[in-house]
């Protein structure tokens, strides 16, 4: 649920990265937090276990410049991945504008990547969202591992919508700055679509 | 169920921003957010210096969120009102209407017993304020023009251009 303030001219919008455990959604925000310009970006908060996973939330405020005349800024989040902290994921997809999903590209994995990405359809639905009607990319994370599935395979499991997709290895940043671009594009565009 | 789209017009703030402003006076606080759940800030005022209030706004709408579903599972509807007693700083955070949170940051010039009578009445302006807003936005009764309606994809794509 995008904020319109006109009195400071400023348009919100949240995006939540979504996804398996340890798939990588925080270590998209942290390379974010690391590559963007001090101006643009705001404090990088991670609340998390002592052994670094996330325990709620990861937030990074971001500022993407200036569309006609309206500062756009965008509130990226990050779900608690492990399948036991649902309750949490529920809430802080509360208000999501666009949806970034990040599979996790091991063989091993595609069977968490699916339960995530149910998860993620009741979670929406319980909220009155469709994940087919949300601004929404995937992201392969991890292309680079030698157990990586085929992107055939990926693709054909874990986007039946055909929504915009992207390999990524987030640990050097290939592909993070393009799937943002992308669910931020879509979201602008959806706001648009609203608007008229 | 889905929530409609939050849109503030220079009035409003005006109006908001009058109440929040009273109420940091009243209040003796040192400072005042209004915060919606999703971790949007909204309005501040007082004594901001030093005070990261994104990061608050986000913050505090996790502790509302996590702290409601706590409420539902202990069977109640939620907790409407929290309070942070620190060394030096205080935090109070109180719903307003379904979808706005008043934080309210005091020290020792004031008192919870304060700053709880003045957050009730500030908190029924601003429900009133906010359910004003809702109901324009759910009839369309605003004239406004929104900005997106003139936003071409140029636009979009220049806003990504390295």
């Amino acid at each position: 649920m995008s904020f319109i303030n006109y009195s400071s001219r400023e348009i919100n919008c949240k995006i939540v990265y979504y996804g398996p455990g340890l798939c990588g959604k925080t270590t998209n925000l942290q390379h974010i937090y690391l590559k963007t310009n001090p101006k643009v970006k705001g404090k990088m908060i991670s609340l998390a276990t002592e052994t670094e996973r996330t325990l709620f939330f990861d937030f990074l405020p971001l500022a993407l410049g200036e569309i006609r005349g309206f500062k756009t800024r965008f509130h990226l989040y990050t779900v608690p991945g492990q399948v036991f902290y649902d309750a949490s994921r529920k809430l802080i997809l509360k208000g999501v504008d666009g949806v970034v999903f990040v599979a996790d590209s091991q063989v091993e994995r595609m069977e968490a990547n699916l339960e995530s990405l149910d998860n993620l359809k009741i979670n929406l639905k319980e909220q009155g969202l469709e994940l087919d009607k949300v601004p929404y990319v995937i992201q392969y994370n991890k292309r680079d591992l030698p157990n990586a599935a085929p992107l055939v395979e990926l693709q054909r499991l874990c986007n039946p919508y055909g929504v915009p997709e992207f390999g990524a290895k987030a640990t050097t940043g290939e592909g993070v700055f393009q799937t943002l671009k992308a669910v931020a594009k879509l979201v602008l565009a959806d706001l648009k679509k609203m608007g008229s | 169920m889905h929530e409609s789209q939050l849109v503030m017009q220079q009035e409003d703030f005006d109006v908001l921003n009058a109440i929040i402003n009273k109420l940091v006076r009243d209040a003796n606080a040192r400072g005042i957010f209004v915060v919606d759940k999703a971790g949007q800030l909204i309005a501040e005022t007082g004594e901001l210096q030093g005070i990261d209030s994104t990061s608050l706004a986000s913050l505090t709408a996790g502790c509302i969120a996590a702290t409601g579903g706590l409420a539902k599972i202990v069977g109640e509807e939620e907790f409407p009102t929290h309070f942070h007693q620190g060394a030096r700083d205080n935090l109070h955070m109180t719903l307003v209407g379904d979808r706005m949170i008043l934080v309210v940051i005091f020290d020792d010039r004031s008192s919870l017993g304060l700053v709880r009578l003045r957050v009730k009445k500030a908190g029924n302006e601003l429900g009133k304020l906010f359910e004003g807003i809702r109901k324009r936005a759910e009839t369309g009764a605003q004239s406004l023009t929104l900005p997106f309606s003139e936003i071409t994809d140029d636009d979009i794509d220049n806003l990504f251009s390295d």
